[in-house]
């Protein structure tokens, strides 16, 4: 059977306060995939961390859009493609999103499907810690920006949107 | 620990020593860190794996309903969420007076023994592997998962599909990907479907195959590297872990067996619900990380090391076929020299993947993973203790709930405090053969981080955070001015940035 042709992965804690973005974020789509009638069209997944086998997840997928939320991130949010490059650290029990990419290349012999990130700037990253004013509003807008994207699920119309936001 | 001339853990003079910090630094949170005090001719006076972070998680989960326990611990670690979710679930177990169906502890060990399958072969293929296949000081950047998926596409395909397939019964078993919610107080609120089951049975053969491939590979690189592997890191411990009534391996549930370094047996088949009758916690001013000890020897001798390697080596068998005859042999090779190696870790781990695999397939021929009783209840406690074999070792949750229902205090040991003195122990043993005296390079410095790396530790876990772990190295000298710093960040391999 063929997968959604767009897969959304959110990264995230959900009691570490602005590490909850994305999550949230995630929430927010999938009422809104589910009023718009695109499950057939868009996958949504939430994990604490990407790891390898989120490469397996990305096969026969046309386009992936990873969210996530930065500390030191532009507010409200950056969009940027992401391109397969190596070499993380060996201590790390996670992986950025490049290395998920340059993992799919070499272990299925094939360029990973265009995909991108969509990084919500946060404020505050404390176990227990509330969601800040800062990460709250930088949601809003990066909502706004997601629905855009789910809009025009093609790499070519995402292209354009980042170049429209200079 | 004593302080012993020569045992590494604090200088004599450290104010006229130079300072070289190898510090994995979080995106936001707190970290762990390896400092290494050296002399004007680089001999090491001083080395210390260091915890910088406050333990906040037991504060966090007071006040909470201790029905929301087994959901809320997954949020401690990222990296091993469904082994607190179990031992959170354990001790609610005990607070709600249940003695679990056999549905209930058979979707349980399913899912565990998933947890098992999926943190080992991620640790083997894709985080040690790159150190165990090309060299503890090869090219930088190339040592890393995507160098190893370069060289070795199969081997690399294989630790996906492998992990891939672990995450997929933690999912069938938990309910959900992440934030299962699988176990519960007393039970678990779903079985396993037929259509679940023959889904997860339509692969199981292939991951058992492929992990008695990885026994073999793990042997052969041991083979190999026969002198490195002996010698690196070796230290002498107490060993802890719990085991079946009848002395078998059990990462779900048994009583804890403590043995010396010599052999002998310390307890046995202790019951876990008293576990602070043996075990207790030492503080040390320069580590946030708690140093247990066996009360038995005091804090001074009585550290112990949990952990793959401990329970291959110290059940009396594994009730698996392939898994037992791969236990036999790891016992028997060069004399037993592989079990008492740190890196014998590695084996011990794939033995205990190889374990895991058989057992899911044996637990998904099991018609009870159907049945409908699935919860049970008995006679409320105010204290509840849930102790399992993690992937990384014993894994202690240890709750006090109040006639509210609320949960008034928590203790846990996650494993990589268990192991704190030993992953010590193992660091100085390295630092004494190959750092002393030497010139240091990313590769020697790299050598440290092999030793820790074996116990496989979780940080984020230890501390209580969630982060990744870049490194930084900075060589900084006696008037605290740096010379020179290596980094490695998350986007690319190293650097050197000479002052």
């Amino acid at each position: 059977m063929t997968p959604p042709p767009l897969l959304v992965i959110a990264v995230g804690n959900p009691s570490r306060g602005d590490d909850a973005l994305a999550p949230l974020l995630l929430q927010r789509l999938r009422e809104w995939v589910a009023r718009s009638g695109r499950e057939d069209d868009i996958e949504l997944l939430e994990d604490f961390q990407l790891q390898v086998e989120h490469a397996a997840d990305m096969q026969a997928r046309e386009l992936v859009l990873f969210l996530d939320a930065g500390l030191n991130t532009q507010p409200p949010y950056t969009l940027d493609r992401v391109q397969p490059h190596g070499g993380s650290a060996l201590f790390s029990h996670a992986l950025p999103p490049e290395d998920v990419l340059a993992t799919y290349a070499r272990v299925y012999r094939e360029p990973p499907p265009p995909s991108y990130v969509l990084c919500i700037s946060g404020a505050a990253f404390e176990l227990g810690a509330a969601l800040s004013r800062h990460g709250a509003q930088n949601l809003e807008a990066a909502y706004a920006c997601a629905v855009e994207l789910m809009h025009a699920a093609n790499a070519a119309a995402w292209e354009s949107l980042m170049c429209g936001r200079g | 620990m004593t302080e012993q001339p020569n045992n590494l853990e604090t200088a004599a003079n450290p104010d006229k020593l130079r300072r070289v910090a190898i510090d994995p630094v979080s995106r936001v949170e707190g970290h762990g860190k390896v400092t290494l005090l050296l002399d004007e001719n680089d001999h090491v006076h001083q080395v210390r794996l260091h915890i910088v972070e406050f333990r906040g998680f037991e504060k966090f989960i007071q006040g909470r309903p201790y029905w929301e326990a087994p959901v809320m611990v997954q949020r401690l670690c990222g990296i091993c969420p469904v082994s607190h979710h179990i031992a959170a679930s354990k001790a609610m177990d005990m607070v709600v007076g249940a003695s679990l169906t056999p549905t209930a502890e058979k979707v349980r060990r399913l899912m565990h023994y998933g947890q098992i399958l999926q943190s080992h072969a991620l640790h083997f293929f894709h985080l040690s592997s790159p150190d165990l296949l090309f060299g503890f000081d090869s090219d930088v950047a190339k040592r890393n998962i995507v160098g190893v998926a370069a060289e070795y596409p199969d081997l690399a395909r294989q630790g996906v599909l492998l992990r891939k397939f672990g995450q997929e019964v933690i999912r069938v078993t938990a309910g959900k990907r992440i934030h299962g919610t699988g176990a519960i107080p007393g039970g678990v609120n779903k079985n396993v479907s037929l259509e679940e089951r023959d889904y997860l049975l339509q692969d199981v053969e292939q991951i058992v195959a492929w992990s008695r491939d990885a026994v073999g590979i793990a042997r052969r690189l041991f083979e190999q590297n026969l002198d490195l592997y002996n010698g690196f890191g070796r230290i002498r411990a107490h060993t802890l872990n719990l085991v079946r009534e009848d002395g078998a391996m059990d990462l779900y549930h048994g009583g804890l067996r403590a043995r010396g370094m010599d052999g002998n047996t310390l307890f046995d088949h202790f019951d876990y619900g008293r576990y602070w009758d043996v075990i207790f916690e030492d503080v040390k001013p320069w580590s946030y990380m708690k140093f247990p000890f066996l009360r038995s020897l005091g804090p001074e001798q009585g550290w112990y090391r949990v952990g793959p390697l401990t329970r291959v080596t110290q059940c009396d068998f594994i009730p698996t076929p392939l898994a037992e005859q791969a236990r036999q042999e790891f016992l028997a090779f060069g004399g037993g020299s592989a079990a008492s190696a740190t890196l014998g870790f590695h084996w011990a781990r794939m033995i205990e993947m190889l374990h895991a695999a058989e057992t899911i397939e044996s637990l998904l021929h099991d018609t009870e993973l159907q049945g409908t009783d699935l919860v049970s209840t008995g006679k409320r406690q105010g204290r509840g203790v849930g102790v399992i074999e993690a992937p990384r070792g014993t894994l202690i949750h240890h709750y006090r709930v109040d006639e509210n229902d609320q949960i008034i205090r928590c203790n846990l040991i996650v494993s990589t405090t268990h192991n704190n003195q030993a992953m010590n122990e193992a660091i100085r043993a390295v630092a004494r053969m190959y750092l002393d005296g030497r010139t240091l390079t990313e590769g020697l410095l790299n050598h440290i981080e092999v030793a820790i790396r074996a116990f496989d530790p979780c940080l984020s876990c230890a501390t209580h955070a969630l982060g990744k772990m870049p490194l930084e190295l900075e060589l900084i000298d006696a008037a605290g001015e740096r010379i020179s710093a290596l980094s490695r960040g998350t986007q690319g391999a190293g650097s050197c940035l000479a002052a």
